[in-house]
């Protein structure tokens, strides 16, 4: 699976988020953007393109894009 | 022996919670963003002094009204609600006496949310085909709004008020029942609850916490894990659909209407997709009511109705707090 795909993934659950703002090291939770319904987005997208199950707990226990990048590796 | 849905109302609550109010109390939220993915613009709010046995008798008497329907004919009331206007009596009990059904008439309460519908329709076709009874209404009536935190601007945002009425009849109606498929999974029962308040744990005095996501939290008041409940539908639906088609002999293809709980649009299209049921052969109604719980399907199926789009096989789904789901067809006639 590549990376930058993720990345474009990820970033395309945000609306105002500069996309090119989100890298793998960014700690998503603080982006001003974040929410309970961005993080159900992302849930959904691993579902939809990954067929990969993230809890909501998965997310609590993540800081940065690359810790859900590496769940989803770990799992697809 | 067959049991038909002969007729369905539904009651909104007088009061409305808009979206420009919902900015009001939370200015620094973006509520008509959120709407955009919820599909929710607005919301009833059942008053201060109405109950769940209120609404009940409000759905009650529009149906008999609307329907011509004769309140001696019933007799046996089904009332689904999981905020009851009592621990004792039962409100059924009260609702017959209000809308003036005989006293030879069966009433029980069962406690269910978003699955509550199909279990009502599962329970009707059961008394029905036993020839336990011949006219069950089954009603079901919410008051979520009260168990909700004032401060709590994602479940203000999303739930609503409201109560149904349906008649389920052994001799006539518009759509016969046919078959079931049910679920359970009880693990599921701290991702959707209302701790306090019932008899383990009485209501307190506990200070309001915060999620990480700045929604109040208090276990005197509703209690949701949207992305637990999100991933359990999103595993648990699919199966259900499959199963409630293979028990009706049926494939996904002949079904011309797919009426499932209206939780929220962003949820009914992830659904949807994963199960690719084309848009035009799914239903939405809650942009002006929002999530009903028990009463959204027959609020749904109803508006259906009115607007001609029932034909065929028409497939209903309820999935929720328990966990506990369920989903049936229906043959419109």
């Amino acid at each position: 699976m590549e990376d930058n795909k993720f990345l474009e993934n990820f970033a395309f659950q945000f609306d105002e988020t500069d996309p090119g703002s989100i890298l793998l090291d960014t700690h998503f939770k603080k982006l001003d953007e974040w929410s309970s319904l961005i993080a159900l987005s992302v849930m959904a997208m691993a579902d939809e393109q990954y067929r990969v199950k993230i809890t909501a707990d998965d997310i609590k226990n993540s800081t940065t894009v690359n810790d859900i990048l590496l769940l989803i590796k770990e799992r697809s | 022996m067959t049991a038909k849905i002969k007729a369905i109302s539904y009651y909104l609550p007088e009061q409305v919670l808009n979206n420009d109010e919902i900015n009001s109390i939370f200015p620094e939220w973006s509520v008509d963003k959120i709407s955009d993915k919820t599909g929710i613009y607005s919301r009833h709010i059942a008053a201060e002094d109405e109950f769940a046995s209120d609404m009940a008798v409000k759905a009650a008497n529009k149906l008999f009204l609307e329907h011509d329907i004769d309140r001696s004919s019933i007799d046996f009331i089904l009332l689904c609600t999981q905020s009851p206007d009592y621990f004792l009596p039962t409100t059924a009990c009260i609702v017959q006496n209000k809308i003036g059904v005989p006293i030879s008439a069966g009433a029980l309460d069962f406690n269910l949310g978003c699955s509550g519908y199909i279990y009502g329709l599962a329970l009707a076709k059961g008394l029905v085909a036993a020839g336990i009874a011949k006219n069950v209404l089954l009603i079901t009536s919410e008051t979520y709004s009260k168990f909700i935190h004032p401060k709590d601007k994602s479940n203000r945002t999303i739930f609503g008020d409201a109560a149904s009425a349906t008649v389920i009849s052994s001799s006539e109606g518009f759509a016969e029942i046919l078959d079931f498929d049910l679920g359970t999974d009880g693990n599921g029962e701290d991702n959707l609850k209302v701790k306090r308040g019932g008899i383990k744990f009485s209501k307190n005095n506990e200070e309001d916490k915060s999620d990480d996501y700045g929604n109040i939290i208090n276990e005197n008041n509703l209690y949701m894990n949207g992305g637990e409940i999100f991933n359990f539908t999103s595993s648990a639906v699919p199966g259900l659909i499959n199963n409630v088609l293979s028990k009706n002999n049926r494939s996904k293809d002949e079904i011309n209407l797919f009426i499932f709980h209206q939780a929220n649009k962003y949820m009914l299209n992830h659904l949807r997709k994963k199960l690719y049921i084309p848009e035009d052969k799914f239903f939405y109604f809650l942009k002006d009511c929002g999530n009903t719980v028990s009463s959204t399907i027959p609020i749904a199926l109803s508006e259906a109705k009115k607007q001609n789009r029932l034909e065929g096989e028409v497939l209903l789904a309820g999935f929720g707090v328990g966990y506990s789901w369920g989903g049936c067809l229906i043959k419109i006639l």
